[in-house]
């Protein structure tokens, strides 16, 4: 492996319905700081169908160059055609360095493209940073449950990748004077045969804002002593922007469904803000939400186990309180009006 | 048909206290476990032999020699057979690695039309196992797997959890699905089930029985490298404050999520 003909740091954008999806323009952000310690280009790669139209958006955002395969046959996730695609265009181009978001898409075609390229990837990280004498990306990442961080380097196999914890990291502030160089590029037919059919997609309303896509996420536990208050929760995070998370319990008691579910056996989340409500901070929940930037937790018992996490904690009564704040918010926002 | 569930054993992770002073695991008496997410796994290779015939279903597990419990918790489960893949050989693979050996293992014992993973393993927590293992295999992988509509000789058909909803898609055989937890609720081993699996004769697997490159298992196949571990402080020292009264204590609140830009 000649190492150092690999150059370059490339984010794996996505594309949903059609859309460049929000992950994208944060994943520029992480790239940025690695390409500019070591002077590189930061590319994004988009696989889509139809999508010319917004790339421009890319650059805004950071990006000096943009690969582009727009083909009719991309509209849909069909994990051999991508995975085929982009082990061309590494072969090709060779960037050190690839990395995507830990979604459900970056965690399909990750290791996927580094099981066909032979090289190492790492999962979910939290951090990255790089040696830049040596060109080595030093990934850190949260595992056995939070409990631990690991730090994971790929010394000597190009490229390295890395997925990162979607939501994590801001994306830059938006320079509309910024251009870049857009590489288009076609495959033959043969790149579009698939053993998949894709058959269809139904939006699931309660996850109108998936947990995992939020930068701020309202939690209920099982001190909300019934699944109806749930409504305030969502009425809380609809005045914030966010989505609505639950603990196990929560969702065990048919309150919410699964897909809510923070912990160990549900997400691991890293939003920016993150309220726990009457829940209680047990090891396995605390495990999918330790690593938020700020937490906040409002509990009746001033020795629930959440407080020892928060940054800022309410002993007291969740069902007096919540209405108390959502008032509170919307007199707030038609302030700010 | 044919199907392979690969199984991990884990730390029993419910059991892991934290040292409040120090923020490091305790590690004394740590029991071990079946991956919990990987009981879906199981149960729903359990489910389709029951539900058609001809069905037999071997669970496969890469580990040391402890972890043949796992593959017995699997075999009580209905599991056929089960295989422990056990050499100081496989010791420190990465994800690469693992997929890799767990492939060459797939690939001796032969022939299988589908082969279930979990979502991810509690401890590695990456999740990389499974889509690694079917292109290694090059065979198609379907992640996020929430339900099995149909299942046919050529083709199965499923659903998949993602963020905003369900897509379905199609997939021919064979593949490999790594499943979610809201597939199924797995059993609980009934005493038939134990006494089958007690009996139950787990072979081993050594690298030179499933015929790998041994440079391509264990640390010297593994590209990736663990430079430093820490364990985090979790606790963060906030401000705790008493409800005295509802209207001062949420304006404390909303000075605080102000001050951190939430609003
Ligand atoms: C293998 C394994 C995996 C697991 N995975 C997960 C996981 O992914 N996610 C998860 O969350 N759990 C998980 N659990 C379960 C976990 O151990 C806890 O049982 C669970 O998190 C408890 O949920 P809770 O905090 O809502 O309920 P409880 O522990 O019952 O806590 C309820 C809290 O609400 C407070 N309360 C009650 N009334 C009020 C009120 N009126 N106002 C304010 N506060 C009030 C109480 O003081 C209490 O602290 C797992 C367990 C195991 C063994
Ligand atoms: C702190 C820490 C961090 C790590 N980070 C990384 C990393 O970022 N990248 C990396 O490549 N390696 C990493 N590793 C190594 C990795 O944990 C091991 O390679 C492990 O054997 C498999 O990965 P996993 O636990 O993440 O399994 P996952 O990929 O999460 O497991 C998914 C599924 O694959 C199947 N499976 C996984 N392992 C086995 C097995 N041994 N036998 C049978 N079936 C199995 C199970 O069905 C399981 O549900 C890390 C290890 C540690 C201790």
């Amino acid at each position: 492996m000649l190492k150092n003909e690999y150059r370059g740091v490339w984010t794996i954008g996505e594309v949903r319905n059609g859309e460049i999806s929000s992950v994208s323009y944060e994943l520029l952000a992480w790239g940025k700081k690695l390409a500019e310690k070591l002077k590189v280009e930061l590319s994004s790669v988009i696989l889509g169908s139809d999508i010319q139209g917004e790339l421009n958006e890319l650059f805004h955002f950071g990006a000096d160059v943009v690969y582009v395969v727009d083909d009719e046959n991309l509209e849909h996730f069909l994990p051999d055609v991508h995975s085929r695609i982009y082990e061309a265009l590494v072969k090709e181009y060779k960037p050190e360095i690839i990395i995507a978001s830990a979604t459900t898409y970056g965690r399909t075609i990750m290791p996927m493209l580094a099981a066909k390229l032979g090289t190492g990837l790492t999962a979910d990280c939290t951090k990255l940073d790089v040696d830049v004498k040596e060109r080595i990306l030093l990934q850190t990442r949260p595992a056995i449950g939070g409990n631990v961080m690991a730090t994971i380097k790929t010394p000597n196999h190009r490229p390295q990748m890395a997925t990162v914890r979607p939501h994590a990291q801001k994306a830059l502030v938006k320079d509309e004077k910024k251009d870049g160089k857009i590489i288009l590029k076609n495959y033959p037919s043969e790149f579009y045969k698939s053993k998949y059919r894709w058959v269809s997609f139904e939006r699931d309303k309660s996850v109108d804002s998936p947990i995992q896509e939020s930068d701020v996420v309202i939690s209920g536990g099982k001190g909300l002593k019934d699944g109806k208050n749930f409504k305030m929760l969502y009425d809380l995070a609809k005045k914030l922007n966010g989505a609505v998370g639950a603990s196990r319990a929560a969702v065990d008691m048919g309150w919410i469904p699964y897909s809510h579910q923070v912990g160990l056996s549900g997400k691991t989340l890293s939003p920016r803000f993150y309220m726990a409500v009457g829940i209680s901070g047990a090891v396995q929940h605390i495990a999918g939400m330790s690593s938020s930037e700020v937490i906040v937790a409002i509990n009746k018992d001033p020795d629930a186990a959440i407080f020892k996490v928060a940054d800022f904690g309410i002993v007291g009564d969740a069902l007096e309180i919540l209405p108390v704040l959502i008032k509170k918010l919307s007199d707030e926002v038609n302030e700010n009006d | 048909m044919r199907i392979a569930v690969l199984v991990k054993e884990v730390p029993a992770t419910d059991k892991v206290k934290m040292d409040e002073k120090t923020g490091t695991m305790i590690r004394s008496g740590m029991e071990s476990e079946l991956n919990p997410l990987d009981m879906y796994a199981v149960e729903e290779a359990v489910r389709i032999k029951e539900k058609f015939e001809n069905v037999h279903v071997v669970a496969i597990s890469m580990g040391p020699p402890q972890a043949v419990n796992s593959l017995k918790e699997a075999i009580s489960m209905g599991c056929d057979d089960g295989y422990l893949m056990s050499d100081k050989n496989f010791a420190g693979s990465d994800t690469l690695a693992t997929a890799y050996a767990l492939s060459a293992a797939i690939q001796k014992l032969g022939n299988f039309d589908l082969i279930f993973t979990g979502e991810r393993a509690t401890d590695g927590e990456t999740g990389q196992v499974g889509p690694s293992v079917a292109t290694q295999l090059g065979i198609p992988v379907v992640t996020y797997v929430s339900k099995i509509e149909k299942i046919s000789d050529e083709f199965v058909r499923v659903c998949r959890s993602i963020e905003g909803g369900k897509e379905t898609v199609e997939v021919e055989l064979p593949a490999l699905l790594s499943v979610v937890k809201e597939i199924n609720e797995p059993r609980i081993p009934n005493l038939a089930g134990k006494i089958a699996s007690k009996s139950k004769k787990v072979p081993l697997l050594t690298a030179n029985d499933i015929e790998v490159i041994l440079d391509k298992v264990g640390l010297s196949g593994s590209p990736t490298r663990v430079v430093k571990v820490f364990y985090p402080k979790l606790s963060r020292d906030g401000k705790i404050i008493k409800v005295r009264d509802l209207e001062s204590a949420v304006n404390e609140l909303v000075e605080f999520m102000k001050q951190k830009g939430v609003i």
